[in-house]
């Protein structure tokens, strides 16, 4: 079933999405696969270097994840924007969950759309992104 | 302190093709399991021309087309000390596998906070395709701890 603009309340939240816990491997799939070979994700001497303890998580796979969130409510047609703030930094070990909360409903460009706020956080709760999308509805 | 008068400066505008194992590759690092964005059959059925570019991907093209090292030497940033801080995406038109997209970038802001600590570079990007649609805008802030 399509999620219909006059089914959707302010406050109602969208599926939440929770990924498995972020590792090494996760980190140099996502290296390759999205081009940023930034050493310092993958690299632990670089990391070091850099006075980092670890490598951590390139921030754009957790707004990869929220992307994820948003194609598995609504077809991606309907995502007219998705904008991220990048707050905290997401550890080896952190299991990131996203959640989505509408806080808009509006008429824009003659279509119906909805925004929401979003949010990728950890399994202690601790906030690493914050963000919102635009999406059109039927 | 980066120097203000780069704000405006074109980055460059450049092609890039958008191939199908690479989106595989992407949806199999994010763990995407819809087969929308891995197999064409199903992509076609939800009436896509091929597998669609997922929604944080164009970040990934725009900076395969650039050397990110001689950008941040630009505006004399450091790749060790460097950090995404923002990013966002306004989307105007969905693209596919074997398209061309151009990325026409430039420098849109800089600042500092904390007097000076933290310095921010935005950069933004219009992209279109191969027949000159307007596929979106995106907007990459990074800032130098």
């Amino acid at each position: 079933m399509s999620v219909q603009f006059s089914d959707i309340q302010i406050g109602d939240e969208i599926p939440l999405l929770k990924l498995q816990p972020v590792n090494r491997t996760t980190l140099a799939l996502y290296c390759g696969a999205s081009g940023d070979h930034n050493p310092i994700h993958v690299d632990l001497d670089f990391a070091r270097k850099s006075r980092m303890d670890d490598v951590f998580a390139h921030g754009m796979l957790s707004a990869a994840y929220l992307g994820r969130l948003l194609t598995a409510w609504v077809p991606q047609s309907q995502v007219r924007g998705l904008s991220v703030r990048f707050t905290g930094i997401t550890q080896l070990g952190h299991i990131p969950t996203c959640s989505g909360k509408v806080v808009e409903k509006f008429i824009d460009a003659g279509e119906q759309r909805v925004r929401l706020a979003l949010r990728c956080a950890n399994q202690y709760g601790e906030e690493k992104l914050v963000g919102e999308a635009v999406v059109a509805l039927a | 302190m980066t120097d203000k008068n780069l704000i405006g400066h074109k980055t460059g505008a450049y092609s890039v093709d958008v191939e199908k194992g690479r989106l595989r590759f992407f949806a199999k690092a994010i763990g995407e399991t819809d087969p929308v964005y891995t197999d064409e059959a199903a992509a076609k059925a939800a009436g896509h021309e091929s597998l669609p570019v997922p929604p944080t991907f164009l970040k990934c093209l725009e900076s395969e087309g650039r050397d990110v090292v001689e950008l941040l030497n630009l505006v004399g940033f450091d790749l060790g000390r460097v950090l995404h801080a923002e990013q966002s995406f306004v989307y105007h038109k969905m693209a596919y596998a074997g398209d061309v997209l151009t990325f026409d970038g430039f420098i849109s802001d800089i600042y500092e906070k904390k007097g000076g600590a933290l310095q921010f570079v935005v950069m933004e990007a219009r992209v279109t395709n191969q027949s000159g649609e307007h596929i979106a805008d995106i907007r990459s802030s990074l800032v130098q701890r």
